[in-house]
């Protein structure tokens, strides 16, 4: 439903994205995820026409956006960053005048507002102007506005940024709902919303793809997945060193314990369950378990490893510091 | 209905949900009246015409127009609505037009309350009135001209003041170099081509032409061309800069 080919950004000397290729199905919900100026937005801006590739192509529902925008456009909806709205409209009338612009008339066309309207549950706020609404409002609109015409592809950037978490929760419960036979790409940078939401998790820098697959892969590749928090009342003679000569065990962190207590962290050779084992040694020796915690790996270390410490690797340092510290100027500068 | 209808009864309607229409309006009607009654004496006059109202508005819509068209594309860009626009199956040129036109038609709405005045020199007098109508004519084209040419500047820049100077500046200069004495001043400085260029590019040459009830095909076609011009480089800016 949207495949990106080789798709290339360049403003000026600066590479906003750099050589993309995706393909999205139907029923996937993909999350984009990246620090600033990684690139998310600017994707978003191509698949929606809205700016032109430097090089590359972008299929949306078989149209190309480049030879046929109007066609594509037809097909999807777009919540643009900060969900852009004319501030002097009600959303009765926004919602009228987008679905005009997308051919609707009539009854299809009331019927089509009614039903966006009751979607984001704007009844109350109808006739109000849009300037006037709290900012939770205004996305909903927003988001009214890009479902409006049942479209088979969302394109969605940032659409939780800056609601309370009660409006986080309804808007991540509507783009659940509407999920099913749709394509929807998302973009964050709350780390737990991709696993709330998403099927799928990408992960962008400097304009590349860092990574690619489940909310569930992307924990894994957590240096704390499935490593043990082990705490003990006391502190048991030669402890670490009986865990860290366990099978499968990489190493053993001492950690901060609390009064009276000791605590350890077991990191697993090669991602595997140590669970079993470590219960077994704590009855084997008689220690006293206090707490045990299996970390399901955490999403902001695989964040920081994929986004800065792959550029490291990938970059000599001196580009790197360049690109890291400018690049998110000229991004800001260029929208 | 297609884009262009869609852009512009958005856009008109837009006029009208602020108090600025009717500002723009009521001080359109205010300075054109004061102008023709107090500052050209219409009574000392004594001439059934709304020939000194006409001369008038070359530097009346010199103030205001650029007003009205400041906002067109800075607002949109300046607020990120562009991008809502323009990912709507809508295209360019059909967005350029539909703003344009919804624009002069709000002119056209302004310069029909003005259809007040030449109501009431048909009732104190026997004025031409295929000279008036002209001059109506040909006032409606130099305000789309003017206004064409300020959705174009407004194009280029999100600041709407800087949209607004810009615009001012530059058809103040198009005025003044067709002003009679300018004018009359650069013939003696300038080659004659060049001179000649200069006259036929003054909206207030074309301008006065048609007011005196001379509907020359050519002064009609320069206005009009001149609007395709503008919007034509409009669509081409707005197309070009839309991630700036």
């Amino acid at each position: 439903m949207i495949e990106l080919q080789a798709l290339t950004k360049r403003f000026g000397p600066f590479t906003a994205v750099d050589d993309l290729s995706l393909s999205v199905g139907r029923g996937e919900v993909l999350g984009f995820l990246g620090p600033n100026g990684a690139g998310k937005s600017t994707t978003m801006k191509m698949i929606t026409g809205f700016l032109p590739p430097t090089s590359g192509r972008i299929q949306v529902c078989g149209h190309d956006v480049g030879t046929h925008p109007r066609e594509a456009q037809a097909a999807l909806g777009y919540l643009p960053e900060g969900a852009p709205l004319y501030p002097d409209m009600t959303p009765a009338a926004l919602l009228r005048f987008c679905g005009e612009a997308r051919g609707l008339r009539g009854q299809a066309l009331r019927s089509a507002v009614d039903r966006a309207i009751e979607r984001t549950e704007l009844q109350g706020v109808t006739a109000q102007r849009i300037e006037t609404l709290s900012k939770g409002f205004k996305r909903r609109v927003g988001l009214a506005q890009a479902i409006l015409h049942d479209p088979e592809v969302l394109v969605l950037d940032e659409p939780t940024d800056g609601l309370d978490p009660n409006q986080k929760a309804q808007v991540r419960a509507l783009i659940r709902e509407m999920s099913g036979d749709k394509v929807i790409v998302l973009s964050t940078h709350i780390l737990e919303e991709v696993e709330a939401v998403c099927s799928r998790a990408t992960v962008m820098a400097e304009g590349r793809l860092r990574f690619d697959g489940t909310p569930a892969e992307l924990r894994q590749r957590s240096r704390f997945f499935r490593s043990i928090e082990l705490h003990l009342e006391g502190s048991p003679e030669g402890a670490q060193a009986a865990l860290a000569g366990l099978e499968g065990v990489e190493s053993v962190e001492p950690l901060e314990g609390s009064a009276g207590r000791s605590a350890f962290r077991v990191f697993p050779r090669d991602k595997r369950a140590l669970l079993p084992e470590v219960t077994a040694l704590a009855h084997a020796r008689g220690w006293s378990t206090e707490h045990v915690f299996v970390d399901p790996g955490r999403l902001d270390d695989v964040f920081r490893v994929l986004t800065r410490d792959g550029a490291r690797e990938e970059r000599p340092g001196t580009t790197f510091e360049q690109m890291s510290s400018e690049a998110p100027a000229q991004e800001e500068a260029t929208r | 209905m297609n884009g262009t209808l869609v852009v512009f009864r958005r856009e008109f309607a837009a006029y009208f949900s602020t108090p600025l229409a009717y500002v723009f309006l009521a001080f359109f009607l205010v300075l054109t009246g004061l102008y023709q009654w107090a500052f050209m004496g219409f009574y000392q006059a004594d001439q059934a015409s709304l020939q000194a109202l006409f001369s008038g508005l070359p530097w009346l819509f010199l103030a205001l127009i650029p007003a009205l068209g400041m906002r067109l594309w800075s607002e949109e860009r300046r607020s990120g609505t562009m991008e809502l626009l323009l990912t709507l199956p809508i295209s360019v040129p059909q967005a350029v037009l539909g703003k344009f036109l919804a624009a002069w038609a709000f002119v056209g709405v302004a310069l029909l309350l003005l259809t007040s005045e030449w109501a009431t020199v048909a009732y104190l007098g026997d004025p031409d009135h295929g000279v008036i109508l002209a001059g109506f004519v040909g006032a409606f084209l130099m305000a789309g001209s003017y206004l064409a040419f300020a959705a174009l500047i407004s194009a280029l820049t999100k600041n709407q003041v800087l949209a607004f100077v810009v615009t001012l500046v530059m058809l103040l200069v198009n005025l003044t170099i067709g002003f009679p004495g300018v004018a009359d001043w650069l013939g003696g400085v300038l080659p004659a081509f060049l001179h000649q260029t200069i006259k036929d590019t003054s909206f207030l040459v074309r301008f006065d032409a048609i007011s005196r009830g001379v509907l020359d095909l050519r002064d009609i076609l320069f206005f009009l061309s001149s609007v395709a011009l503008c919007l034509f480089a409009n669509a081409a800016v707005v197309d070009l800069r839309k991630g700036a």
